[in-house]
């Protein structure tokens, strides 16, 4: 029986190598096409009318204005008179026009009249909820005698609020019929998932008849699972005008609706033996991803402290629902927790690295990773020779700081299949339903094709981006890279054993003996009997030899489940409030690692995104008007360039690692980087800012009132 | 489509339109000669996107707080959709098309490359046409000089590192912004 595995470490030839991106030459020049650039003729332009309130109730509408209007095609009700709206920016009402500016003189002339309604959008206090949900209570040992059993308990309030995944392609899609069959250039986390889910949002046609194209999409994150409402009616109203349909959110909708992260809001106790041992953990949380609220963060996050009692209640808002965002809440865990111990630790008067290696062994399977990317850390940051108690402090303004944090994720490879051809002119293509989200699955797909069958990456072809291949998962929970690799590595397999077979004669061995490497087939150990690939294709016959590959499948060729550590370095001035990055460090374990530059690139993304929503980003709504302050790129503040300091990627590598096969690395790296900064924070300021962001108000408050209590304090 | 009446003032060369009335606007983009009739209140953004079929500057915010839509205009950074096609009239207009193609790459854009300062690639555009601006003026700039030339562009993704590789890498840009009738593609660094 065939069996798959890669090459045995140390004999690669492709795989870990740092090659550049196959599709950085098309997004470099601007050549690349993603679905916001399609054009086709004759199309026509989709906008949508919102709903400006929170909350209301359709009483009248009329849409009259809208259709008669010159250069109008189509006209679509989405939520007609009698509908409850549950967050602003609602869609209402959908228009096709010869223009977008057409499109939206049009929607300036729809007629309509809401009842408004009480809204509800500041979770912090959670009972001015309009739907009390029950709380979840979950407990494990005893608390009440572990807390009895602490010489140390730290009580905090922290809080990390709603934030936005901010793709900068927006969501949205070009569709364009022909007869009942439906092309959909979709900005899509989701190639093969999306025909079903068309027709299940009510789209009038089959799933078989609905094509999704993905060659390049800007953006997803977790948030472009769905076709969403504007996807089914897009590509309602291209079927109404007998014309293509671009249907695109403008970036207010784009903030408001299309994606967001839950929020959590914590009162926390900790408690601790004077030995530094973790003995109880008691939390009570609450939080909102909008009109559902949302489900408890695993804390205490990573470390399984042996006495828990955790209550969480579920708070709706009239918010947009939230989505996957990266790493669903593990940041909002990993920060409430690494928070905390940080805290626990510096009550106790200990450096907090000395903290987390006493309590190392409530980490359970991963134990042995932290110890060692603890140790690396360490050494790359000089932390033993640099950090200094909270209770130092610089001369001047500037204050320095160290913080530390830990946090783990799956990433097992998720269901995938690939279709492998040789051609006879040595020719090598892989088909594959899947998506390249700008995470490099384009390249690592090449990369393995390259592998196998020891050619340069330039002599393959990776075709995907096309429901009509077979089919894959959609790009979600760090799944991608070990599901695509290890269906083409199956599917290459085969047919270079294919191959093997045709050729073995000729080579007077077995195929078994035969290997493919450095463009030729040979004996594996006797070079003298080998060919040119070409020539061993040449021997395939007329027709290509195509074979599919499925993941998962027999074989250990990919793996779930990694550690990582980070430190952040930074420098406060006390008197504006204003961190500076200096330095964020990434230990992070993958398994295998398929091409290291692209590796590190994600490693990159993560530690931005996670300065971002540290130290910048956050969703404000105004409690009066119901709606979202900053549903904009001026006042929701991603981090720019100058923002992010130093960033250092450290990959675990060699042979324990390689034996795993491919684990996910998309979401790892962002989980620890809030909790992170939030510990380098209080190591430089002294106290714990209890809320991320850590925007200099937020940290100048915090100064301002621990000195406040300091002063009440001499007092007493 | 309207006709454009004149002005009674004395100020000759100006045209009024009214607002939906199209305006007739030629500019060169990328070293060619476009053509095209717009109405007043149409972005440059939209006109190269959407009239123009050239669509390497990206819209996301529209409002000039994003910088996806970088573009050259007679040499100067500016934003295409902060800037009304019918004030572009006579420009010549850079994109990142202009610099090079997959095929024959400006040294910048195989620097980009190189140092993978592209993700997803959506902010990718304009962040080669501020970079080379940058670079055409101050070839080895420091991490200030890049952080402040780089501000005016955000990218979600984190190529942040990549893009600053690519500004130490010492890489050649020259005369991006001149244009002059050698097709599309203009000079090369």
């Amino acid at each position: 029986m065939a069996d798959y595995s890669w090459p045995a470490p140390g004999t690669h030839q492709t795989l870990g190598r740092r090659l550049s991106r196959l599709d950085g030459p098309v997004k470099a020049t601007g050549a690349a096409k993603y679905s916001y650039d399609k054009a086709l003729p004759g199309m026509l332009h989709g906008k949508m009318l919102t709903c400006p309130h929170a909350h209301a109730r359709i009483v009248a509408l009329d849409v009259s204005g809208a259709r008669s209007m010159p250069g109008v095609r189509a006209v679509r009700v989405i939520q007609d008179v009698g509908s409850e709206i549950q967050w602003a920016h609602d869609e209402i009402v959908a228009v096709a026009a010869v223009s977008e500016d057409i499109a939206r003189d049009a929607l300036r002339a729809v007629r309509v009249e809401y009842e408004v309604l009480e809204h509800y959008v500041i979770e912090e206090d959670p009972n001015g909820t309009f739907e009390k949900k029950e709380p979840q209570e979950r407990s494990q040992g005893d608390p009440d005698a572990g807390f009895a059993s602490a010489t140390t308990v730290v009580e905090r309030e922290l809080a990390i609020p709603q934030i936005a995944h901010m793709c900068l392609e927006a969501h949205g899609q070009v569709a364009e019929w022909q007869g009942d069959e439906v092309t959909v250039w979709a900005s899509t986390q989701g190639v093969s998932t999306l025909p079903q889910q068309f027709v299940d949002g009510g789209l009038e046609t089959k799933a078989a008849n609905v094509r999704i194209r993905c060659d390049y999409m800007g953006g997803g994150f977790g948030a472009k699972f769905s076709p969403d409402r504007w996807g089914i009616v897009g590509a309602q109203l291209a079927k109404d005008a007998g014309a293509p349909v671009k249907m695109f959110l403008d970036r207010d909708q784009e903030v408001a609706v299309a994606g967001s992260r839950p929020s959590t809001f914590a009162k926390i106790r900790a408690g601790a033996t004077a030995d530094g041992k973790l003995v109880a953990w008691e939390s009570e949380t609450w939080g909102s991803g909008g009109r559902p609220g949302t489900g408890a963060v695993p804390v205490p996050y990573v470390f399984n402290v042996p006495n828990q009692r955790k209550k969480h209640t579920s708070v709706p808002t009239h918010l947009q629902s939230s989505r996957a965002w990266r790493a669903p809440n593990h940041p909002q865990a990993c920060f409430l927790t690494m928070a905390t111990l940080d805290d626990v630790a510096a009550e106790l008067a200990m450096d907090p690295l000395d903290f987390v290696l006493a309590n190392l062994e409530l980490t359970g399977r991963f134990e042995a990773t932290y110890r060692e990317q603890l140790e690396i850390a360490a050494e790359r940051t000089g932390w033993r020779e640099r950090w200094r108690p909270r209770t130092e402090f610089d001369d001047g303004p500037l204050q320095r700081g160290l913080g530390l944090s830990l946090h783990t994720w799956g990433g097992r490879g998720h269901q995938s299949r690939c279709d492998v051809a040789v051609n006879p002119d040595g020719s090598v293509e892989a088909r594959i339903g899947t998506q390249d989200l700008g995470t490099g699955t384009r390249t690592v797909i090449a990369m393995v094709l390259a592998e196998t069958f020891g050619l340069e990456i330039d002599q393959v072809t990776v075709r995907m981006g096309d429901s009509r291949f077979p089919q894959s998962g959609p790009s979600g929970g760090s799944s991608t890279v070990g599901g695509v690799t290890g269906s083409t590595r199956r599917a290459a397999m085969d047919a270079l054993r294919e191959v093997f077979t045709r050729v073995a004669p000729m080579l007077e061995a077995e195929p078994e003996t035969l290997v493919a490497r450095g463009g030729r087939i040979e004996v594996d150990g006797d070079s003298t009997r080998s060919m040119t690939w070409q020539e061993a294709a040449s021997r395939i016959g007329a027709v290509a030899v195509t074979v599919g590959g499925r993941n998962p499948g027999r074989g250990k060729l990919n793996d779930s489940g990694v550690g990582g550590v980070q430190i952040a370095d930074v420098t406060v001035d006390i008197e504006t409030g204003v961190t500076r990055v200096n330095k964020l460090l990434a230990i992070q374990d993958c398994g295998l690692v398929v091409n290291e530059k692209l590796a590190e690139s994600q490693i990159y993304s993560g530690l931005i995104m996670g300065v971002g929503y540290a130290l910048f980003e956050e969703l404000i709504a105004d409690p009066h008007s119901g709606r979202l302050l900053n549903a904009d790129m001026e006042f929701y503040r991603l981090a720019g360039i100058g923002d992010v300091g130093t960033l250092e990627a450290v990959l675990m590598q060699g042979p324990e690692h390689q034996e795993r096969g491919v684990i996910g690395l998309g979401e790892p790296p962002v989980i620890s980087p809030g909790a992170a900064l939030s510990n380098a924070v209080a190591n430089a300021i002294g106290h714990r800012v209890p809320r991320l962001p850590m925007t200099p108000e937020r940290v100048l408050e915090t100064l301002m009132a621990a000195e406040a209590a300091e002063a009440l304090e001499e007092k007493a | 489509m309207g006709t454009a009446s004149e002005s009674s003032s004395d100020s000759g060369d100006v045209t009024v339109v009214g607002p939906h009335d199209r305006a007739e606007v030629e500019l060169s983009v990328n070293g060619v000669r476009r053509l095209a009739e717009v109405e007043p209140r149409v972005t440059l953004l939209d006109l190269l996107r959407d009239h123009l079929d050239v669509t390497g500057p990206k819209k996301v915010c529209d409002r000039g707080t994003c910088g996806a839509c970088t573009v050259l205009e007679n040499g100067r950074l500016v934003y295409a959709c902060s800037r009304l096609a019918v004030e572009a009239g006579g420009a010549e207009i850079t994109t990142v098309e202009g610099l090079g193609t997959p095929d024959s790459m400006h040294p910048l854009q195989a620097a980009f490359v190189e140092h993978d300062a592209q993700q997803c690639g959506f902010c990718t555009p304009g962040f080669v046409m501020a970079l080379s601006h940058l670079l055409e003026k101050q070839p080895n700039p420091d991490d200030d000089e890049i952080d402040r030339a780089l501000s005016g562009n955000l990218c979600r993704c984190g190529t942040y590192q990549g893009l600053r590789d690519v500004a130490h890498s010492g890489v050649k840009v020259v005369s991006t912004g001149q244009a002059s009738g050698d097709g599309i593609g203009g000079r090369r660094g």
